[in-house]
């Protein structure tokens, strides 16, 4: 019986999600499951959400919510590019989602605002549930991000190198992964800075393997699949 | 539903007040009357050249079966179909809604309906109503830029998947696709997959049941199986079902006349004074 009340829950995001820069651009990072109480609605979906060319958010907290402010924002932000003449900053974007944020206080959603602009540089905003603006140089979000801080703290340099920040930010994914129940699946990431943008996918398979978790096993369907092994040759 | 840690009064959009009324109504022990339900199976993916939705034929009302042969693959475009669960009303009401939008705007632009178009007038309509239209969809077709398959939860929030499925039977219907989906099915293959994902809902989910739909969408042509499977008909005592005479047969008849006037009877004992 419960189980149904879950089904009928609204879809949330229990998340985890990153935003880091380093020395030229910044580096966003999300798990990819969604789910409605306790069941999985969607375990691969992308919380890493374009808004223009330059900029994209990270959502945490409620999935309709999420998606209507990032929605609102890219609307927004294409016709203030066109009325520009110019890419928006990424000031300009997190501000707009912060002023949805405020305005409506019934929204549910916690978003990680990054980008890159030639003004400012590479620059993270974060925007949490009341619609206060952050801005830092990494910021972290989403139930899973109460497992990070510890480890924010001890292992973010300043000035690292983009390989450096990305190795970061798919590690604490995968921390956050191993120990919070309602991150999983695959990590994601996105990278931006004044060459453009380049998106990264990591199978949860690929992940490196913390305390107690076991190596990545094919299912017993495959298995039975799979013709009888090749015989041994010397 | 999670409610915000303070309430402040919405300054926009639509009052839910009586909502909240009628929650508080029916659990100080008040029950509403109950609406008809789709407790359902509907499923959705793509294969090598578009879009297979397919759906179970069951509606409910609480724990009474009250149609065991009802559509829920619903027409949107002629080339995007979407398949409803959730309240009946709201599903048929909602999509009839947007459809017709759809109908509209393909008059003012002269195009085929792209998918998009009618996720977002789905989810925008969904959001509005913050989850009290109780309709979890499962939008699919085939446009200018491809299949795509989508699922919308009641809330407006939507997803999208290579393959799909939605209401009370989803987890058994995505037991079957996750052991069983992979890219470039052909069509008998998916809609094969389809049937087994809805058997296994229709068999293993008691809000589902009945027979199996399914739609087949690919570039410019579309394929509607009504009643594909019949995994359960209906079964007499004898195979030739039951015959009624014509006419009721006379067993037995007797005419008793009524008195007609009333009888007066004379010689009677005389008042005594």
């Amino acid at each position: 019986m419960d189980l149904n009340m879950d089904l009928n829950a609204p879809h949330s995001m229990g998340t985890t999600i990153i935003g880091v820069t380093y020395n030229g651009g910044v580096v966003l990072g999300a798990d990819s499951r969604t789910s409605t109480g306790m069941y999985v609605a969607n375990r691969a979906s992308d919380k890493i959400t374009q808004l223009t060319d330059n900029v994209y958010v990270c959502r945490s907290g409620s999935a309709a919510d999420s998606q209507v402010v990032s929605d609102y924002v890219r609307y927004f932000l294409h016709q203030h590019t066109i009325q520009l003449g110019q890419p928006a900053t990424v000031k300009v974007a997190a501000n707009l989602v912060r002023l949805l944020s405020y305005n409506n206080k019934n929204l549910q959603t916690g978003l990680i605002v990054g980008g890159w602009d030639k003004y400012e540089g590479g620059k993270i905003y974060g925007i949490p549930l009341g619609g206060t603006i952050i801005e830092q140089p990494f910021t972290i979000g989403g139930s899973g991000s109460s497992y990070l801080y510890g480890f924010f703290d001890q292992a973010w340099k300043e000035g690292m190198t983009k390989e450096e920040a990305e190795q970061l930010v798919v590690k604490a994914v995968s921390l956050a992964i191993a120990r919070d129940g309602a991150s999983g699946g695959v990590v994601r990431t996105v990278i931006i800075n004044s060459e453009g943008v380049t998106r990264n996918f990591y199978p949860g398979d690929t992940l490196p393997l913390w305390h107690e978790e076991l190596e990545p096993q094919n299912s017993l369907l495959d298995i039975l699949n799979t013709p009888s092994p090749e015989p041994m040759t010397m | 539903m999670s409610s915000p840690a303070f309430e402040i009064p919405p300054k926009g959009g639509f009052s839910f007040d009586l909502c909240r009324r009628n929650e508080m109504i029916a659990k100080k022990g008040v029950n509403p009357p109950s609406f008809r339900k789709t407790g359902t199976t509907i499923v959705g993916l793509i294969f090598q050249d578009g879009v297979i939705l397919g759906a179970d034929t069951r509606a409910t009302e609480g724990p009474i079966v009250c149609d065991k042969n009802c559509e829920k693959i619903h027409y949107m475009a002629p080339n995007i179909y979407c398949c409803g669960a959730g309240t009946a009303a709201d599903t048929e009401a909602v999509t009839d809604m947007v459809s017709s939008q759809l109908q509209l705007h393909r008059y003012h632009t002269g195009r085929e309906s792209r998918v998009v178009t009618a996720l977002t007038l789905l989810k925008r309509h969904l959001f509005n109503y913050q989850g009290y239209v109780q309709a979890a969809l499962v939008l699919g077709g085939v446009d200018c830029t491809g299949p795509h398959l989508h699922t919308i939860y009641p809330h407006g929030s939507t997803d999208t998947l290579p393959f799909a499925t939605m209401g009370s039977g989803s987890l058994a219907a995505m037991a079957v696709f996750e052991s069983k989906y992979r890219e470039g099915l052909t069509r008998d293959e998916g809609v094969q997959l389809v049937s087994e994902a809805i058997c296994s809902g229709v068999f293993n989910d008691l809000g589902s049941g009945s027979n199996v739909d399914v739609c087949v969408i690919t570039k410019g042509h579309k394929e509607y199986l009504r009643n594909h499977l019949l995994p359960n008909p209906r079964t007499y005592v004898s195979s030739k079902g039951f015959s009624f005479p014509k006419k009721t047969e006379v067993l037995l008849t007797k005419i008793t006349p009524l008195k007609e006037k009333v009888v007066v009877i004379e010689g009677g004992d005389a008042m005594e004074e």
